[in-house]
């Protein structure tokens, strides 16, 4: 005999939990990238949201190449509804498999163009420069979708996972960003704690000078540092198109700022900071929308970043180990 | 036989100021030479330019058969020279054994390198109990061993160490120039030392240079700078 649980307060509650951490981990991703690159050159990179921003470009591009509809190519197009779900996980691989490469390209490209030739510069010219390729990425993105949000194909369906007398909804969109986003935060942890790269990785980031007197070549460290950052951006990409169905070039702007944000928050330069920031930023967002009001989601998060600013400078876990002199 | 490291006409320096104007100098196999000289003398820019930290601007380096003048930093130390630097540098936020494995960043060979962490772990005691510690918590006297120590994870031909003695209690200075004159008289390892405290230097090297604003102004066997007028005047208090 089942009960159908009524929609309490808890249940509701834990609704805005699930899909506020689905929010937060896709954030998260995104802020990965900003933190792994403050931490090493000390640079944000502004264009980092852009590069984001190509990745859903790329992946509907690849689903068009596929034969399925998109920007605005509908003759002769593959039915969503007649592919099975082993063919739909296959081109989210594909899509994954080729955005990552792609956006970690782009990302190595502007570093090694723009902010390398400019690292021994004053502060400001590599910043309004990472301004300026955000523009510029902004444009391609322009160029390459048209100003309108663009479809993209819902390969991911919104059927709950979860028993209908739960209450709650677990969609697979849900699962999806999860099973995505998870991983890669894991395997990023493992790789930067444990492999001789990622070693390499923090050294470079604590002193640059004593990591190329052990005979690390920095130049590839931060080049490979922008590399991985872009790659998580793309992975996140082809996550959010998927779970928001539509892309636009605007999108990097809007998300980069969450994922700022949310590395600020969490104490940049520090990978599992960033994480955290993430989970937050997305908990505010629908904690806010649900008990407080859609429209204030944004000065909420922003309010928060601020007051925890002003009682934890460095963010919730920057806590700066002082180097004895 | 040429001479390990040689140095020639050396200029360098900083933004549009020169610190090094004409620094000559060699290392011969199994010697320890130290540089003496007062603070902004240039004896750190002259380690950092050597290991290819710092550019050359003039002049030439050749270490081991192989001109450096020209040759990042990174691709020094897979040629056999490792610097433990001035400030000690280790990594704040790595542990005790993540700096000395960074020590060792060029080399490939497993089974040795561990065996060579073990070597350090018993010259230094203390690193191995504070392995799993950060870096940037260890005494200050700590940190100098660990950054001497990581330097020797590479199993240099040269050691070039960087006031090894700054703000260190005596009885730690005299333990590391212990082992500093042990690693050169049982392994044959050369040592390119800077010291302010030219006595200490002056007793443990074969040969010293005197550095005065980026010039040689002196060199002979470390025994006869030791006694001589002018630098136990200036350098030795006396």
């Amino acid at each position: 005999m089942t009960f159908a649980v009524e929609p309490t307060f808890w249940t509701a509650f834990l609704q805005q939990t699930i899909d506020g951490l689905a929010f937060g981990a896709l954030i998260a991703l995104i802020a990965l990238g900003y933190t792994m690159v403050y931490g090493i050159v000390e640079l944000i990179n502004f264009a980092h949201g852009d590069v984001f921003m190509l990745g859903g470009f790329l992946a509907l591009t690849v689903l068009v190449l596929c034969g399925l509809e998109g920007l605005g190519v509908d003759q002769n197009r593959i039915k969503l509804d007649d592919l099975g779900l082993w063919a739909k996980a296959g081109l989210i691989a594909l899509c994954l498999l080729l955005a990552m490469p792609f956006c970690g390209a782009i990302n190595f490209g502007i570093d090694y163009m723009v902010y390398r030739p400019l690292r021994t510069a004053p502060r400001l010219a590599p910043l309004v420069s990472a301004i300026g390729v955000s523009f510029i990425l902004m444009n391609v993105g322009l160029f390459w979708g048209g100003a309108q949000d663009v479809n993209f194909p819902k390969l991911v369906s919104d059927d709950n996972l979860l028993p209908a007398d739960t209450g709650l909804r677990l969609t697979a969109k849900n699962a999806m960003v999860f099973g995505v986003t998870v991983p890669l935060m894991i395997a990023l942890t493992l790789f930067v704690r444990f492999t001789k790269l990622g070693k390499a990785m923090r050294a470079t980031a604590q002193n640059p000078t004593a990591a190329r007197l052990m005979g690390i070549n920095t130049d590839a460290v931060i080049g490979i540092t922008f590399a991985i950052g872009g790659a998580l951006a793309g992975a996140g990409a082809v996550v959010f198109a998927l779970d928001v169905g539509t892309i636009s070039y605007t999108m990097g702007f809007q998300n980069g700022l969450y994922a700022f944000t949310a590395a600020v928050l969490g104490g940049i330069g520090r990978i599992p900071g960033a994480v955290l920031g993430g989970l937050i930023i997305g908990l505010v967002r629908y904690y806010g929308s649900a008990y407080v009001g859609e429209s204030w989601t944004g000065a909420l998060i922003f309010g928060i970043l601020i007051v925890i600013l002003v009682f934890r400078p460095t963010g919730l876990l920057g806590s700066p180990t002082r180097e004895k002199v | 036989m040429p001479p390990l490291l040689e140095v020639t006409a050396l200029r360098s320096g900083y933004g549009p100021i020169d610190v090094l104007h004409d620094i000559g100098l060699s290392v011969d196999a199994g010697e320890i030479v130290t540089m003496i000289g007062a603070n902004g003398a240039g004896k750190t820019t002259t380690l950092l330019t050597v290991s290819g930290a710092v550019r050359v601007r003039g002049g030439r380096v050749a270490f081991d058969g192989h001109d450096l003048t020209r040759t990042p930093a990174h691709k020094v130390v897979s040629l056999g020279m490792a610097q433990s630097p001035e400030g000690r540098k280790i990594f704040p936020r790595l542990t005790v054994l993540e700096n000395l494995q960074m020590g060792a960043f060029t080399r490939t060979d497993k089974p040795a390198i561990a065996d060579d962490l073990e070597k350090m772990f018993g010259l230094f005691p203390i690193l191995k109990e504070r392995k799993g510690q950060a870096g940037g918590l260890l005494s200050g006297g700590q940190q100098q061993m660990l950054a001497i120590a990581r330097a020797l994870m590479s199993r240099p031909k040269l050691l070039l160490l960087d006031e090894p003695s700054l703000g260190l209690a005596p009885q730690i200075v005299t333990q590391i120039f212990d082992i500093i004159r042990d690693l050169n008289a049982k392994q044959g390892m050369s040592v390119l030392l800077v010291e302010q405290n030219a006595r200490l230097a002056l007793k443990v090297a074969h040969r010293g240079y005197v550095l005065e604003t980026g010039r040689v102004t002196l060199a002979d066997k470390a025994s006869v700078l030791l006694n001589d007028p002018r630098i136990r005047a200036a350098y030795l208090g006396e």
